[in-house]
Parts: C-alpha cells; sequence; structure tokens
C-alpha cells in the first residue's frame, strides 16, 4: 500500500512540470508573467479559481469536522460559497476593468500611488504569506500521514515549497493557471467518486443514508458509548460563544472572499470583465457542488466508518482517505491522497504569484520607482526573484514551526485580513466620491492591525495548556483568552471601515474627488480596460 | 478607438486617455446615468437580500436549535434543509444576476461605442 501513493504523487509532478515547461515556452512579456495574456476563457478561469480557493483545509479539513461534529461542519462550509455572491456583485468586473495586475492598480487610480500601494501592497504579502504557511505545515504533515512516513515532514516542506518556486518562476501565471486547473478536475472527480461510494455503501437510499447520520455511535471523551443525531446541530459551535464565533466567520467569508489578493489577480487573466463575471459563475458551479457533496465525504466517514475508527486512524483530517480506503481499497485511498497533495501544491502556487506578484508591481516598480521600469523586463524579473524569497521564508517558516505547529487560526487570519483592510479600501475607493488616500492608508492600516491584534488576545493564541501539551503545539500566550472569539471579523471589520472613513474626513484631497468621475466610468463601462494579447 | 484595433494586433497597448472634463462628461451624460441606476436597482436588493438569508442560517441555527432540529423528511431536519437551500439560492443569486448583467452590458456598449468614436475622430 504504501508505494502507489507515492508513484500517483510523483505522476501528479510530472504532470504539472510538463505544464510549466510547456508555459515557460510561451510569449514571455509582463502581460504573460503576471496575467497569462489575459487570454485564458471564462469557464477555464473559473475552474481556476475554484482550483485556487478549494485547499486541503476544504477538502480534508471539513470533511473532517463533520465526521466528528456532524451538522455544525456543513454549516461552516455554506459561507465558502455564498462569499462568492460579493465578488460576482460587487468585485469582479470594476477589477478587471479598471486594473491592471493587482487590487492596488484599482486605488491608485484617484488616490496618491506610493503610499497606497505600499500599504496595500503589504497587506497582500500579510494575507499571502499568512495563508501560505497555514498550508504549508498541513502539507507536511499530511504528505508525512499519507506516505506514511517514507517521507519525513521537513522533506515534504522542501518539496512543496520547492514545486511552488519552479512553478511560479517558470511558469509564471500561465503555468499556475493550469495546475489549478488540473487539480480542480482532480479534486471533482474523486470527490463525486467518493460520493458515489458512499451512496451505493447505503443502496443509493437517502433515506437509509440519513437514517445512519441519526444514530452515530462513538465513544465520547470519557470513554462512555454515546448515540448522537449528526443532524443535530451545536456539536461544534456551542453556546455561550459558539453562534457569534460563526456569525463572525460568515463575515469574514463574505467580506473576505472578495479582499483575498491570489483570488483578485485572477480576474486579470482573463480578456474583459464579462468574461470575468462569467468564470466567477463557473467557480460557484464547481465550489457549491463540492461543498454539497461534503455531505458525503464527512457523514459517510462519520457513519461507515465512525469517529473511534478515525480517531486511532490518523486523526480528523484523514477522513476522507480513510473513507475511501474503506470503500474501494488501497489504490482509491493513494488517488484520494494524490488529490489533497495537488490540493495543497495548486494553491500555494496561487498564494506565490499574488505576493510576487504585488511586491514587483506595486512595490518595486511603483512605490520605489516611481512607475518606471529601469530596464525592460524588470518587472518579471523581480517577481522572479520575490518568488524565491517568498518560496523560502516559508519554507523556512514551517520547518521552524514543525508539524505540531497550531496554525489553523492563519487562515482564519488571512481572511480577517482581507475583510477588514483589503475589502474596505476596494468597496470605498469604487463607491465612494469623497474617499481619499489618508482614507485608504488608514484603513489598510487599522484593519490589518485590528485582525493581527484580536488574533493575538483570541482564544487560538491565548489558553491555558495542561503541561502534556509541549512545543509548538502549546498556546502562545499562557493565560484566560481577553477576546472570546476565534474570529475576528465581527469587530475587526466594521473597524476597518471605521478606519477608513475617519481617515477620509480628517483629511481633505480634492484631487482624489475630481478623479472619481473617471474611475467611475472605467470600473462601470470598461472604457480603456487592459486589452488581451502578448506584450 | 484606433487603440483597440492595435491592440488586438499585439501591438503595445495604449490605455486610453481621456481630460477631465471627457471624464465629467461622461458621468454626468445621461446614458451612463441610466447604467448606473439599472445596475443599482438589481445589485443593491440582491446584496441585502443574500446577506439576510446567509446571516438567518447561523442565528437561527445558534439561538433557536431545537426548532431548527424540527426533523421534515424523515430523519432530515430543518437546518440541513435550510443550510442545503443556501447552496441554491446562491446559484439562483447568480443566474438572476448574469441575466440582468446583458442588460448591463448593452447600455455601456452604447456609452462605450460613443466614447471611442469621439476619440477616434469618426
Amino acid at each position: 500500500m504504501s508505494n502507489i501513493p507515492l508513484i500517483m504523487f510523483l505522476m501528479f509532478i510530472a504532470i504539472t512540470l510538463g505544464i510549466t515547461y510547456w508555459a515557460s515556452r510561451r510569449s514571455s512579456g509582463a502581460n504573460a508573467y503576471f496575467a497569462a495574456s489575459r487570454q485564458i476563457k471564462g469557464w477555464q478561469n473559473g475552474i481556476a479559481v475554484a482550483g485556487d480557493y478549494m485547499s486541503a483545509a476544504s477538502f480534508l479539513g471539513i470533511a473532517g469536522i463533520i465526521a466528528f461534529q456532524g451538522y455544525d461542519g456543513f454549516m461552516f462550509s455554506v459561507g465558502w460559497l455564498v462569499a462568492y455572491l460579493t465578488v460576482l456583485l460587487v468585485i469582479a468586473e470594476p477589477l478587471r476593468n479598471a486594473g491592471k495586475y493587482t487590487m492596488a492598480d484599482v486605488l491608485a487610480y484617484r488616490l496618491k500611488p506610493r503610499p497606497v500601494r505600499a500599504m496595500a501592497s503589504l497587506s497582500t504579502l500579510t494575507v499571502s504569506t499568512f495563508y501560505m504557511i497555514a498550508q504549508m505545515v498541513g502539507a507536511g504533515a499530511l504528505v508525512k500521514l499519507l506516505l506514511g512516513g517514507s517521507v519525513t515532514y521537513n522533506k515534504a516542506v522542501i518539496g512543496v515549497g520547492i514545486l511552488m518556486i519552479v512553478y511560479v518562476v517558470f511558469g509564471g501565471m500561465l503555468a499556475t493557471t493550469w495546475v489549478q486547473i488540473v487539480k480542480a478536475i482532480l479534486l471533482m472527480a474523486g470527490t463525486f467518486l467518493l460520493s458515489i461510494l458512499v451512496m451505493a455503501h447505503f443502496h443509493f437510499s437517502f433515506s437509509e443514508f440519513f437514517g445512519a447520520i441519526a444514530h452515530v455511535t462513538y465513544h465520547d471523551a470519557k470513554g462512555a458509548v454515546v448515540v448522537k443525531d449528526f443532524l443535530q446541530p451545536g456539536l461544534r459551535y456551542k453556546p455561550p460563544y459558539g453562534p457569534l464565533d460563526l456569525i463572525s466567520l460568515g463575515l469574514a467569508l463574505i467580506f473576505g472572499t472578495a479582499g483575498l489578493p491570489h483570488i483578485l489577480v485572477r480576474f486579470y487573466t482573463v480578456p474583459d470583465a464579462k468574461t470575468a463575471r462569467h468564470s466567477v459563475v463557473w467557480a460557484m458551479v464547481l465550489i457549491g457542488s463540492f461543498y454539497i457533496m461534503t455531505t458525503f465525504l464527512g457523514f459517510g466517514a462519520a457513519t461507515i466508518m465512525g469517529p473511534d475508527f478515525i480517531k486511532t486512524h490518523g486523526g480528523t483530517n484523514m477522513s476522507a482517505p480513510l473513507l475511501a480506503n474503506a470503500l474501494a481499497g488501497s489504490v482509491f485511498f493513494a488517488f484520494i491522497s494524490a488529490i489533497a497533495f495537488a490540493t495543497i501544491l495548486a494553491v500555494v502556487a496561487g498564494l506565490t504569484i499574488s505576493a510576487t506578484t504585488s511586491f514587483s508591481h506595486d512595490f518595486w516598480t511603483n512605490v520605489l520607482h516611481n512607475g518606471v521600469e529601469r530596464k525592460p523586463g524588470e518587472e518579471v524579473m523581480v517577481a522572479r526573484i520575490s518568488a524565491f524569497v517568498v518560496g523560502g521564508v516559508a519554507i523556512a517558516i514551517a520547518i521552524v514551526l514543525g508539524p505540531t505547529a497550531n496554525v489553523a487560526f492563519l487562515v482564519a487570519l488571512a481572511f480577517a485580513v482581507a475583510a477588514s483592510a483589503n475589502l474596505p479600501v476596494i468597496v470605498l475607493s469604487i463607491f465612494w466620491r469623497r474617499f481619499n488616500t489618508m482614507g485608504a492608508v488608514s484603513g489598510l492600516a487599522v484593519g490589518l492591525l485590528a485582525s493581527i491584534g484580536l488574533i493575538l488576545i483570541s482564544p487560538s493564541l491565548m489558553a491555558i495548556d495542561p503541561p502534556t501539551v509541549v512545543g509548538t503545539a502549546r498556546h502562545l500566550i499562557q493565560a484566560k483568552a481577553w477576546f472570546p472569539l476565534e474570529n475576528p471579523g465581527i469587530l475587526s471589520i466594521p473597524l476597518g471601515f471605521l478606519g477608513a472613513i475617519l481617515g477620509t474626513l480628517i483629511s481633505h484631497e480634492p484631487s482624489s474627488q475630481h478623479k472619481f468621475n473617471e474611475l467611475l466610468v472605467r470600473s462601470n463601462t470598461g472604457l480603456g480596460a487592459e486589452k488581451a494579447g502578448a506584450q | 478607438m484606433a487603440n483597440a484595433a492595435k491592440d488586438l494586433q499585439g501591438v503595445q497597448p495604449k490605455q486610453y486617455q481621456a481630460s477631465q472634463s471627457t471624464w465629467d462628461e461622461i458621468a454626468e451624460s445621461k446614458p451612463f446615468q441610466d447604467l448606473m441606476a439599472t445596475k443599482r436597482i438589481f445589485i443593491v436588493p440582491a446584496f441585502i437580500f443574500f446577506v439576510i438569508y446567509y446571516f438567518a442560517l447561523p442565528v437561527l441555527v445558534g439561538y433557536a436549535p431545537q426548532f431548527m432540529s424540527t426533523k421534515v423528511i424523515g430523519e432530515v431536519n430543518l437546518a440541513y434543509l435550510f443550510a442545503l437551500s443556501q447552496f441554491f439560492v446562491a446559484w439562483i443569486i447568480a443566474g438572476l444576476y448574469v441575466r440582468a448583467a446583458n442588460d448591463f452590458d448593452r447600455l455601456a456598449k452604447d456609452i462605450l461605442d460613443k466614447a471611442e468614436d469621439a476619440k477616434g475622430g469618426k
């Protein structure tokens, strides 16, 4: 059993390296490198957005949460789709119409470019790096688990890191896009097959399936046998703060997804705003179908194997692969494991390219050098170098933290920053005439600091561990948490908006108001939008 | 617009540039105002509706768990059905938006053509 997963991993790596080689031989230039020449088709970009978005936390994490906490896990997954309505209705088209490579392009239209781009770049790098570290630590622990110890944690982290650097440095946005497309197709296929197998187990009878879900038997913490209705809410989000935490998470998803830099850059890869719109719809079809199917994965694992079995065979995150093994044997287990691995690679590649694009386009070219390339191709070269740096830093941090580190909060933090810092300034710059540079800088700063600050004093980082918990698994601050929620959105998002609004009101900048009409017309009509083509 | 034609042939794209007064003129023109009004009529209610519908889920499940545990079809309870409905509601809103957006595109195209004609001196 131990060799088949490794062979499948290597097959996926070979395919993606082939894609990278193909992409590297296509036309070069900044538009090609950062935006795949804006020639990705709507459906392709939709699949790539889904591949960029659905991380291992979705595939393995949500299946695991449902397997252990039933309905609450399913409810948790709803917001990840609904969030795309914000992307569709508010962000995707104006962004594609008015921007070039990054979200800061839209802000720079009417505001002073240098301070705004510097802050936006800082916020982008923060979101991308935190998210990436969470993925890398997860990847290391996962690969070790899936390959049964034949690959150590450190080797796995280094391997994933090197692959993402190779995709981004040599293949740019085009290779990243196709790695994401291949991954999304594999993920959907694997999830669909697994769902069919679960239903086959219950003789394709929904009443039999839901009957089993209503009577899941396992041992509780005290060792007593309990029978629970897993469709019953309340196993995860318990009073007093549970429901509020879920609402807070919902806010971070609804406002944060539309502020995630690695999702936003995807809309620059299509020819126009209409195609961007269609790609969001494609993404919503895939993402929604996927999360509905977590019903089969999660509840299937809970009913067919039971929480007791999963706990002793690798834990929550192994629910989906173990289910594959139980239903169809070791080859299917290897296939599902390879999909989990592909999932991580596609997401970290997307994060790397968005971070490097922001650093080189926003910070290097526009902040440090006033928007002028000193020699042709400098922007792309700086991006390639920064991909090495970003990748290297992520590898180093993931190794220092180690496989037991408590990193789940980093994803919550990434969404909180995106929702509290990025989204308010994008929205206000498109919709509020009075908005100005001071507002953008203070909005970004307040949103960023509020998110980080509230996470620091949340139960994710502040708690009193028993002495048996050691090393990086221990909470950073050994005291009772000051802020009761794991998700800061409910407080940090209003603070981000408030920072942006107050910053605007205390300063006066006539030029940003004059240029509002230009941004309004450009973002709503697509007049003068960046065109498709090499260059 | 001459620039657009060149761009498609792969020649260095030059961004559409216009004077401040041209932007103001377009922004205040009737067709543009109509476009914005048409967009607003769909987007604002759709946004408000989906936000309320979505947050009704954690609020009801969190604060009225007994009610939401009411079994509706066999073992399937209200909580599960409401969560499942969220996916379909999201898809329906997306579908309606795409339909409404055809009108936006039509209105925007008139503005674009006019602006680019003026620019190209045709």
